[in-house]
Formats: structure tokens, C-alpha cells, sequence
């Protein structure tokens, strides 16, 4: 049996520091532990379970600079009960949050390669992390492109961000966006239609996306289109969570539980799956 | 008991492996077990089948009683001896006390320092299971994969099944639901016991043939009356155990199951069952290693004290996929299709074993008798859907 006694099944006190807005329906949080000491350590593509009193909780993936000491940073799109009752927390509220937990995106294991980061609506936050933490290392890694597709310029996330990113030129940045107005100047179309606009070595590229499943289906045949291997393209899936640990049942997708041999799942792995209507 | 370290075979070097003991000495077992401080659960009659509940003593027990099963059948009956283990599996199965159907998991109060979460203490009076067939120890065993085996431990299961007691039973007939010689998992319970009984009643003689697997199962044997004769022993549990393997009333073909319902995750079946299935989750319900669970978070009326609470969930409600862009499987096909397909293929990625252990319930609580056999053989006879995995 394991020697690992500790109740993964019981949040912890964490305190609200800020709620900030960044879209109609999209907020972020940052918190920090309520008994002193420092937010546990996550690595890019893992995820909390997010609990609000009398509510319950969401799985929500942490979006904050692993690079750096920084408040716990989560980014939230307003859905269902909880992530509406999370929207008004205010500073000084406190949230019971488990985790992290899942598997990362490979970012140590893209060293010395060229990665792609795709990103569908709020998709782009799982990946910020994954971002932060290649621009932190630059020099470890070939060409870095993002490519973000949103509904509309209103629904962009992270404008502070993707200004800086943008005005750097070790980095490609490509926006698209569904419908816009007149005033807006980027693309307007699926994301998948920038990846053709990205240079990068096909036989040593790493791609990361997350965003609906649709939009990542899309995306892996673009990328595959581009002869970017099958090994190298991994995905952050989804499904209703209860748990995070693999005892509840509900994430299973295929032989996988998407709690704990996921969120991120190299292509191959579930290929098979992904065409398929309800697994 | 979870197997410790310590080496049982040594703690047993001073006592027979194999003993019997009369029936009238079995009250001496139950005396035993509450000295020893465990709660006895075993079978016993109620809501007209049999169940499992505490025991108060041997009389407890459905002695005379057998059941007769089918799908969508099961039928108390009297015997024409005093078996007291003359009956097969039924409604109920030990997840009930591992596995609660319904419990806290914590407990929260809003405060002006704002929360404070209080971990539901778990103390459990230390179980004894008496009367457990070889398919229900081997779901016991499946099932400590899933809640103990992981980086994670529950600590509900664990608490319950870390001092549990198993006294395995050989079953002495099958029922016509009965499929556990395909599945590997019975007649004989082979180990992961206690302690395990066989119940013979020959030439107006009615004793047992107890075999002593633990440490723990020799001490309470200590004080329980007993002949050493070994002699004959192993054979009569086998020749008791071979009839039994010859009377299953279904058989599954297991064989390359595992891509079998990966291959076929199309086949017309799907829509053939689905027909049929009531998507009711009674054999969820029923299964001795479907482990799924949801919660519940409630508060009181002060709106001041929180609680969560977990409670078997089931693959086969809509509302188990729910995301808030939709549900992930919304038709019957889909529900029955992942129900089975994770039992008998899944189960073996995640946990490398199967998820069926051939107890026939889901066959018999199916409330339209949906069989789990005939569901495989269909899909194995017509493979139209079954693309070469090869390619």
C-alpha cells in the first residue's frame, strides 16, 4: 500500500487576493495559502480543483507564472454554479483548493526544439504557463510561435501579455478572431488557418494546444498537414471531474482517466478517441 | 487484512494450514471475531433476498435457504438440508461496507477568518466479512487497485479495508447466472483470504474445511475447536470446487477481449442493446468493482456550516458527463457501450486486470435481463465494425 496517507479528497483554506476581470466572462483569481507558507509548486498544464463554500468545485487549470514567486493564479470562464459564485468572490474571501494536480505540458522535454502553442478561447490559459516558462528559458529552445483565435477582439485575454510578446522579436504571435468590427486589423478565421503562416523545422517541432475539441481536432490535421509528427502534438483534453485522482469515474475518456494520465496527452495516445462521438 | 510485511508463514509454522471444525463448533468462530473486536457482516435473509448485513450469531445465517437466479430473476427457496452457505451471490456486495453508498467526506464553517474544513474522522469498528465467494474476494481485490493501489489513497476505502477480516467461502453449486470460471476468478477462492470455509454436508455429517491464509486468520482460529486432520482436505475442497465449476450457468469467450470492445467500438450491437437497456444503473449498482461516485455539497439553513458528501454515482445517468457546453455521451448505445467497454477492456489499461469477476448480478438485477455474456458473443460473432488493428 502506499505510504502517501495524506487526504487528497480535502481542500485547503487559500485566501483571495485579487479578482480580476479580463473579459465579459472571463476573471482571474489569485490566492495564497491561508496557513502560512508558500502556494505549492505546479508545473505548466496542471490543475486545481477550485472549491467555493456550499457550492462545490471546478477543475481549473492554473495559469500564473511557474517561473516566478507569484500568488496562485487561476483564470476562470464563468459556465456553471461554481465558476458564477467564483466570479464574485471579492478580495479577503477564501476558496478550498486541492492540487495541483495532472500531467504538464512537455516543456523540459521540447528543449533544443522549435514549439507551437495553439490556443482556442480560454484555452490560452493552461498554456500562459507553458509560455512563461519557455520565454524564461529562450535560449534553450528554437523558434517559439503562438497561435490564438478567440470569438471576438473583446474575448482576447492576457492584452498585457500579448502586447509584450508581440513587441518581441524572438517570438511570433498570430491572432485570429471569429468576427470583428471594422477597427480590427489581425486576421479573422480559425486559428488553424495561422499555423501555415509559422516557419519552424517540421522534423523537430513540439506543438501544444488547448481549446475546445473541435478546434483541436482542427488544429492537430493542420499541424499534421505541416508534417509535424503524430509524437509531437499534445493536447489538454477535458471532461467532467468530481475527484482529480482517478477514484470517482466521471473524466474517464477511453482507457484514460483525464485526472491523472492527463489533462495533456500526446496525440497518439488518443487519436483513436478523438474522431469518435461520444467516448 | 491487507497482507503487512510480516510473513505468515512463518507466524504459521506452529499450526496446521488446513483444519476442520464441526458445525456446531461454528459459534465458537463468531465468539472468536467479537474477542478479536471485529463487527461480523455476512449473509443473511432480508427484503426477500439474501443480503448482507451484521450477524448476530451463526442463526443469523440463511440456513436451509438457497436462491434460484436467472436474468432478470432471482427467487428465494428452501433447501432440503441446513446448508448454511447453500446459495450464490446476491443483491448486495461488501462495496456497500468498503465503499459506503453514501458519506461525508468533510465538513466546513464559514467564519469571519473565513473557512475552515474539518476531514470526517473516519473510525470504523474493524470489519469481518464471513461468506465471501472467490468472484466477490476478487473484487475486493480489484477494487484495492483502484481506491489503495495509485499515487492517492482513499483514505474512506482504507480506513474500512485496512483491518477487514476475509472469510472466503468455496461455493459448493453455481447459479445459472454464474459465469466466474471464465472470468478466472472462482470457484475456489485461491487467496487474499483470512481465513476460507468449505461447507460440507455428506452421510449425515455437516462440518467445515477451514484454510488458514493469514496470521490473523490463525489467531482467531486459536479459539475455535478444531481437528488437525489434514488428511483428504485439499481433495475435498476439489472435488467440491470442480462440480461447482461445471454447473456455470453462462460462459464469456475472454479471449482478446480487450481489443475485441476496442475494435468494435462501432458495431451495430450498441444500437441492439441500447433498445433494450433501460440505462437504470442497476449493474453498476449491483457490480462489485464498479467503483464511480459523485458529491454533493449541501449547507444548513444558517447557510453558516457546509458539507460534502460522496455517494455511488453511475455511468449510465446523463448527468455523469456533464460539461457545461453539453454531456459527453447523451445516448443509451454510448452509456452501455462505455459501462462495458471499461469493464472488460479498459479495466485493463488502467488497472491491469479485468473489471468483471463473473458474478452474474448485472445479469440478474437487469431488470431486462441484458447479459453481459450474450452481449460479448455478439459482438464477437459478427466483428462486420472491427477493423484490423494491425493497420
Amino acid at each position: 500500500m502506499s505510504e502517501s496517507l495524506a487526504n487528497p479528497l480535502l481542500p485547503a483554506p487559500y485566501r483571495v487576493l485579487r479578482n480580476q476581470r479580463n473579459t465579459h466572462d472571463v476573471f482571474t483569481l489569485d490566492v495564497e495559502p491561508v496557513k502560512k507558507g508558500n502556494s505549492p509548486l505546479f508545473s505548466p498544464g496542471q490543475f486545481n480543483m477550485l472549491y467555493i463554500f456550499g457550492k462545490g468545485d471546478a477543475a481549473i487549470s492554473i495559469s500564473g507564472d511557474p517561473t516566478k514567486e507569484q500568488p496562485l493564479r487561476h483564470t476562470i470562464r464563468r459556465a456553471g454554479v461554481v465558476t458564477q459564485a467564483l466570479e464574485q468572490v471579492k478580495p479577503g474571501g477564501v476558496l478550498g483548493i486541492r492540487g495541483p494536480f495532472g500531467v504538464p505540458w512537455p516543456v523540459k522535454e521540447a528543449e533544443g526544439q522549435d514549439v507551437l502553442l495553439v490556443a482556442g478561447g480560454i484555452g490560452l490559459a493552461p498554456l500562459r504557463p507553458a509560455m512563461y516558462t519557455l520565454l524564461a528559458n529562450r535560449d534553450k529552445y528554437g523558434r517559439i510561435a503562438l497561435f490564438y483565435g478567440a470569438r471576438t477582439p473583446e474575448d482576447l485575454l492576457y492584452l498585457s501579455d500579448l502586447e509584450q510578446w508581440r513587441g518581441r522579436f524572438d517570438l511570433q504571435v498570430c491572432v485570429s478572431v471569429d468576427t470583428a468590427k471594422r477597427n480590427w486589423m489581425g486576421d479573422v478565421g480559425v486559428v488553424t488557418k495561422l499555423i501555415a503562416k509559422a516557419s519552424f523545422d517540421p522534423s523537430n517541432t513540439v506543438a501544444l494546444v488547448c481549446g475546445p475539441e473541435i478546434m483541436m481536432r482542427f488544429s492537430v490535421q493542420e499541424l499534421k498537414k505541416n508534417e509535424i509528427k503524430s509524437g509531437n502534438i499534445f493536447l489538454s483534453m477535458e471532461r467532467n471531474m468530481k475527484c482529480a485522482v482517478g477514484f470517482c469515474g466521471h473524466c474517464q475518456y477511453g482507457p484514460h482517466f483525464i485526472c491523472k494520465d492527463g489533462p495533456v496527452f500526446r496525440y497518439d495516445q488518443v487519436q483513436s478517441l478523438l474522431g469518435k462521438r461520444e467516448v | 487484512m491487507i497482507s503487512k510485511n510480516e510473513s505468515f508463514s512463518d507466524a504459521l509454522s506452529a499450526e496446521k494450514k488446513v483444519v476442520f471444525v464441526a458445525k456446531k463448533d461454528l459459534p465458537a468462530l463468531f465468539d472468536s471475531l467479537w474477542t478479536n473486536g471485529f463487527r461480523i457482516l455476512g449473509p443473511t435473509l432480508g427484503e426477500g433476498a439474501i443480503v448482507y448485513e451484521e450477524l448476530n450469531g451463526v442463526g443469523d445465517l440463511p440456513i436451509g435457504w438457497t436462491d434460484e437466479q436467472e436474468g432478470a430473476t432471482y427467487r428465494l427457496k428452501k433447501r432440503d438440508d441446513e446448508a448454511l452457505f447453500g446459495y450464490n451471490v446476491g443483491p448486495h456486495t461488501w462495496k456497500k461496507f468498503l465503499f459506503p453508498p453514501k458519506h461525508r467526506l468533510w465538513s466546513a464553517e464559514a467564519s469571519t477568518n473565513g473557512l475552515e474544513i474539518t476531514e470526517e474522522k473516519q473510525v470504523i469498528q474493524k470489519f469481518a466479512f464471513i461468506g465471501v465467494r472467490a468472484c466477490e474476494l476478487k473484487a475486493i481485490l480489484i477494487q484495492d487497485k483502484v481506491f489503495l493501489g495509485g499515487e492517492h489513497v482513499d483514505p474512506v476505502y482504507h480506513a474500512r479495508r485496512e483491518d477487514a477480516l476475509l472469510i472466503a467461502v468455496n461455493c459448493t453449486q453455481a447459479g445459472k447466472t454464474c459465469f466466474c470460471v471464465s472470468m478466472d476468478a472462482g470457484p475456489r477462492a485461491e487467496s487474499g483470504f483470512d481465513l476460507c470455509l468449505t461447507e460440507v454436508l455428506k452421510e449425515g455429517e455437516h462440518y467445515f474445511i477451514v484454510e488458514i491464509g493469514s496470521a490473523q486468520g490463525a489467531e482467531i482460529m486459536a479459539n475455535v475447536p478444531h481437528s488437525n486432520e489434514t488428511r483428504e482436505a485439499e481433495k475435498a475442497i476439489q472435488t467440491i470446487t470442480a462440480k461447482t465449476a461445471k454447473q456455470m450457468g453462462r460462459v464469456m469467450d475472454t479471449e482478446n477481449i480487450q481489443s475485441l470492445l476496442q475494435d468494435n467500438f462501432d458495431h451495430p450491437r450498441w444500437d441492439d442493446v441500447a433498445s433494450r437497456c433501460l440505462t437504470c444503473a442497476n449493474c453498476t449498482m449491483a457490480c462489485p468493482t464498479c467503483f464511480c461516485s459523485t458529491v454533493e455539497d449541501v449547507t444548513d439553513i444558517t447557510g453558516d456550516h457546509a458539507e460534502r458528501w460522496r455517494q455511488w454515482d453511475s455511468c449510465f445517468t446523463l448527468d455523469f458527463t456533464y460539461m457545461n457546453h453539453g454531456h459527453a455521451r447523451t445516448s443509451a448505445q454510448s452509456r452501455y457501450r462505455q459501462w462495458m467497454t471499461h469493464k472488460l477492456s479498459a479495466w485493463f489499461d488502467q488497472f491491469g486486470t479485468s473489471g468483471c469477476v463473473g458474478c452474474g448480478r448485472c445479469i440478474t438485477w437487469c431488470p431486462v435481463a441484458i447479459d453481459i455474456t450474450e452481449e460479448v458473443s455478439a459482438i464477437r460473432e459478427n466483428q462486420t465494425a472491427a477493423k484490423p488493428t494491425s493497420s
